[in-house]
């Protein structure tokens, strides 16, 4: 306790010496609950790009970023909501989070909206959140499920299948990208027989697949966990006969799949955020041993930090309300294509009056108000082995 | 053809699982029944019980891979059932002497059995997770189909496959030999008898010389059976989760009662009442249809009366009907 308080006070003299070009960046992640695993890693990784620019001495001419964190918890919205209170409190210029979808909504729609504050999330795959009322203040750097929905729909037009049935997880992430699935897939043409929701932990799912080969499909969409639920699903429509040919979303997507199921589901399809950018590999490298570069969002989590200091330095200003308009143009075409560890070069770019187009560590590119476009990685099953069909 | 058609498809997604599922079901609840009617309580530490067995026998069952012992096409799990049965058996025994009996010999209430042995299922619950964890466990080692589906629609021509596995068949063949063991067992031996007669008048059968301990325990023994066999059979048949185990409670109740508390053959109608009742309520009837009908009369919608999340609800909703309209349950046995 006497050290937090050493160290609060010093802070606060430090924080008052160099007022003039220090600014405070919230990073508001899940460090307790259900997701504290990831978060170190993202948080660090966020924390990476603050330091880098800070280190360049080029934003606004040297002003430096102190990373504040705070606890979302990831599933307690009033604690979330009191943690970004706090933030504000303390005069953050941005809120770098939240993680889980249902925080991250109550955290924009109770403090960010109501204060004027950016909010760049690296994890929140939500469909719901493109729709909320957001005065452009709410980005993501992580793809939304809708987005899923349509890669997915395309794939399977593409292979020539008009009709599938559908099987979800009964949770948020299943019910949003089973619905997202379905929309898209009826805008193109097709059909879905039956969208049944399944719940996880039970010994019994010969009464869903038998609902599931009545209503018939030429393919079985999956949306669940491979270790859960879904796994089991796909175990008793082979035993039965219900289905041959599976597609399979990013829940489905591990190396359990092959191991469990092996020949049995060659000819099936699946996909799983991912990408060939060249800039990923640099950022694991530039996370060296400091932290896991290839932990889950740790380089959404980069390049959501970065977006946010460019578009400062973009707009010549820290005021969340004048830099949110300049968040979605450093990070498309056009201009400089800017890689993990070459902050310093967009901002000095940027000062002379230059465009630049952050690449990052995941290729980021935003669409649709503010949400990564996405890439994914197509998978393919062939000889008992999953293997890597293309990106789109 | 179109007949024969709809015939494979109910067979292949309705009839088997749910004789496999009511089979499981059935066992569960002649337990339930047994303790109902001669210990006089209901048992909430069932789920937990069948869970034990069931992990004992995958222990036995893991130790016997190891000598390379094996029953060939069948599962190991079979012959490690006795040894699941025995440790049940002996655990149940135990759990009698040290916490029913003294409610036992005060002729305590029934509700105070039930809050006992809710408490024996907390401690049961905790002890198979240190015994095995909490994950899901398959031991079927055995050859898993006795009717492969993609064979059998090359070998019928039919649009529809047909697949059995080897262990719903051992589920309904080992079901009926220990169902029919029991009714021999109450039926013709002595003791089978007067058990019965300590379930009609614990009084009458003290007095005319019945010695309650030794009925106590037999009681355990069967019940203990009936547990672990239920147990390794669902596990064979899907997988073992102490979870799973712990949820199979609430069906298994809803069959013991739907037949009637106290009543042997109500159990088991009762857990095939159950279990085909859930499957056939959530089932999508459309494709049955467009074979048995005529193709105008074909339907539109999926004929679907309940989707599949709420299957659970069944066994909850047979329940209230059957103690609204008849409280003693299907076959004569006792009101709750």
């Amino acid at each position: 306790m006497k050290k937090i308080l050493l160290a609060s006070a010093a802070t606060a003299i430090m924080a008052g010496a160099v007022s003039a070009e220090d600014i405070k960046m919230g990073v508001i992640l899940g460090f307790t609950g259900p997701i504290e695993s990831l978060t170190p890693d993202m948080a660090a990784g966020a924390e990476l790009a603050m330091s880098e620019v800070s280190a360049s001495g080029k934003l606004l001419g040297g002003t430096t970023i102190t990373p504040v964190r705070k606890d979302s918890t990831c599933v307690d919205a009033a604690a979330a909501t009191a943690a970004a209170e706090e933030l504000i409190a303390e005069g953050v210029k941005g809120i770098f989070g939240a993680d889980c979808s249902g925080v991250t909504g109550a955290i924009l729609s109770n403090v960010a909206v109501p204060n004027g504050m950016v909010m760049v999330s690296p994890s929140a795959t939500s469909p719901g959140l493109s729709t909320v009322e957001d005065n452009g203040l709410f980005f993501r750097t992580a793809p939304s499920d809708a987005r899923q929905g349509v890669v997915m729909a395309d794939l399977l037009k593409e292979q020539g299948v008009t009709s599938v049935a559908v099987t979800y997880i009964n949770s948020d992430y299943g019910k949003g990208l089973a619905d997202s699935f379905q929309a898209a897939f009826e805008a193109i043409g097709g059909s879905v027989t039956i969208s049944a929701a399944h719940d996880v932990g039970k010994g019994d799912y010969s009464a869903e697949v038998a609902a599931l080969a009545a209503a018939g499909g030429e393919r079985l969409v999956v949306a669940g966990y491979v270790d859960q639920g879904g796994g089991d699903i796909v175990r008793a429509s082979l035993d039965a006969g219900a289905f041959e040919l599976f597609h399979f979303p990013d829940g489905m997507i591990g190396d359990a799949l092959p191991a469990t199921f092996g020949a049995e589901i060659d000819g099936s399809f699946g996909q799983a955020p991912g990408s060939d950018n060249p800039g990923y590999q640099t950022f694991v490298d530039l996370a060296g041993s400091a932290f896991n570069g290839q932990g889950t969002y740790a380089a959404e989590s980069y390049d959501g930090a970065a977006l946010m200091l460019l578009a400062m330095q973009a707009a010549g200003s820290t005021d969340p309300n004048v830099y949110k308009d300049f968040i979605e143009g450093v990070a498309n075409a056009p201009g400089e294509p800017i890689m993990p560890g070459e902050l310093g070069k967009a901002l000095e770019i940027l000062a002379s009056g230059g465009d630049v187009d952050l690449i990052g560590a995941t290729g980021v590119e935003l669409v649709n108000g503010g949400e990564a476009a996405g890439s994914y990685r197509v998978v393919t099953f062939e000889g008992g082995e999953m293997k890597t069909a293309g990106y789109r | 053809m179109d007949f024969l058609n709809a015939l494979v498809m109910l067979t292949n997604f309705v009839i088997i699982p749910a004789s496999v599922y009511g089979a499981q079901l059935a066992l569960g609840a002649l337990a339930i029944t047994l303790i109902y009617s001669i210990l006089r309580f209901s048992n909430f530490a069932h789920g937990d019980s069948m869970a034990f067995g069931t992990v004992v026998t995958i222990g036995v069952t893991a130790l016997f891979q190891s000598w390379g012992l094996h029953l060939g096409p069948l599962p190991t799990a079979l012959i490690a059932l006795p040894f699941g049965v025995i440790a049940t058996a002996l655990l149940m025994i135990g759990t009698d002497i040290a916490v029913y009996r003294f409610y036992r010999v005060k002729r305590a209430a029934p509700i105070v059995f039930v809050m006992a042995s809710m408490g024996v299922m907390f401690v049961m619950n905790g002890v198979v997770r240190f015994l095995a964890g909490t994950k899901d466990i398959s031991f079927d080692d055995g050859v898993r189909f006795v009717i492969k589906a993609a064979e059998f629609k090359k070998w019928s021509g039919l649009d529809q496959p047909l697949a059995l596995r080897s262990t719903s068949l051992i589920t309904l063949v080992v079901a009926v030999a220990v169902v029919a063991w029991l009714f021999w067992f109450l039926g013709k031996t002595r003791t089978g008898k007067s058990m019965r007669a300590f379930s009609d008048n614990e009084d009458l059968a003290l007095l005319s010389g019945i010695a309650p301990n030794r009925v106590v325990m037999v009681t355990w023994a069967i019940v203990a059976l009936l547990t672990t066999t239920a147990g390794v059979l669902y596990g064979l048949d899907k997988a073992y989760s102490p979870f799973t185990y712990f949820q199979l409670l609430l069906p298994t109740f809803a069959a013991a009662i739907v037949g009637g508390l106290g009543s042997p053959l109500g159990a088991i109608a009762g857990g095939f009442v159950v279990a085909f009742s859930e499957v056939v309520v959530t089932y999508v009837w459309k494709q049955v249809a467009a074979y048995l009908l005529p193709a105008a009369l074909e339907p539109t919608s999926l004929m679907q009366i309940m989707s599949t999340e709420y299957k659970v609800a069944v066994s909850f909703a047979i329940l209230v009907v059957v103690l609204l309209f008849k409280p003693t349950g299907l076959f004569k046995g006792q009101s709750v």
